[in-house]
């Protein structure tokens, strides 16, 4: 048996086979839950394609988390489906290229905004408009997914300070919603090659801080391993975990130089 | 299983119109997918996914910068398939 039998899992964030959200998809359906996927406008398709991809096909509804008329409908978009949910993947974020590569010092609050809302504050969105899907009585565990915002990175910019604001509010999520056993916590994943991290500028600088500074080796064509994570943290092992940031990094936080 | 050039083409062009709207007809060997036929990355991705599953191919990722044309897409499905 699955360690996620009879879960109820919402993943966001599937656009390819090369997805965090798609190996957490996957690795979910192969533990026992049964997983909902969801998109947005020009993607939507091409989620629909990579969920045909899965061990078993998943459903994929639509939600733009900037979107208030798609938040309030997700709960009953979720139920088309599934009964309910034990478990939400949070993989969302994007900011403006005017916000990444370089030009934090002259970025406009504008192209900032995009990125805190879609990257952050989503955060608290996706896990209010889920919250009736919870059972009141067993709670829910949400994952998002995070990269280090301790430090300054190059070429990051203000998506870092995003970052910084999602583990903040994974935080005060984790406070607030604790009472009904909600359990909220970041995965903060090394470097991994991703559609999204392609958009980066420079993302070549995160892989050879990793060859020089991982203690346990990193492979930036995995994204198994944060995976695994992620459904660790939807399983009834992390019954008492929560405002966590699990670094699934290969150590480099815990390393010096 | 194998594939004619033609075959490839005239598959692929269908494709571009259906992810990006571009019109089949404009699809050629030469024509450029972003220079020429404005498709966008994330279009390129859908374009990439669908061909693999209209062609029974894998196009890894570190192959789809090198396909710059029309005619390095087509190709590569045909060398693939073969």
């Amino acid at each position: 048996m699955g360690i996620l039998e009879g879960k109820r899992i919402l993943v966001t964030g599937v656009l390819t086979e090369a997805s965090i959200a798609f190996h957490v998809a996957r690795l979910a359906q192969a533990e026992g839950a049964q997983v909902v996927l969801s998109s947005y406008g020009r993607v939507f398709r091409l989620t629909e394609r990579i969920a045909a991809r899965l061990p078993e096909s998943a459903p994929v509804i639509e939600l733009d988390v900037t979107s208030n008329d798609d938040l309030a409908a997700l709960a009953e978009r979720v139920k088309e489906h599934v009964d309910g949910l034990d478990g939400v993947l949070h993989s969302i974020a994007f900011a403006p290229e005017a916000a990444l590569g370089g030009n934090f010092l002259n970025t406009e609050w504008a192209d900032v905004a995009t990125a805190i809302q879609v990257s952050a504050y989503s955060l608290k969105s996706l896990t209010m408009a889920c919250r009736p899907l919870f059972d009141p009585q067993k709670g829910a565990s949400i994952v998002g997914l995070d990269f280090d915002a301790t430090v300054a990175w190059p070429k990051y910019d203000w998506m870092g300070v995003a970052k910084a604001a999602l583990e903040s509010c994974a935080r005060y999520l984790a406070r607030d919603l604790g009472h009904e056993d909600i359990r909220v916590n970041l995965i903060a994943a090394g470097p991994l090659k991703t559609l999204a991290a392609k958009s980066i500028p420079g993302f070549e600088e995160f892989e050879n801080l990793w060859d020089h500074r991982a203690a346990l080796r990193w492979d930036v064509s995995d994204p198994e391993p944060a995976a695994r994570a992620a459904v660790a943290l939807f399983s009834d092992w992390f019954p008492k975990t929560t405002g966590e940031i699990i670094h699934v990094d290969g150590g480099v936080h815990a390393i010096g130089g | 299983m194998a594939h004619s050039a033609e075959e490839v083409l005239a598959g692929l062009a269908g494709i571009v119109e259906e992810v990006a709207g571009i019109p089949a007809s404009s699809v050629l060997m030469d024509k450029s997918f972003t220079d020429d036929l404005d498709v966008d990355s994330l279009s390129m991705v859908e374009v990439v996914v669908a061909a693999e599953e209209k062609f029974g191919v894998k196009i890894p990722d570190d192959e789809v910068k090198n396909l710059v044309t029309v005619g390095d897409a087509v190709n590569y499905i045909v060398k693939a398939g073969l």
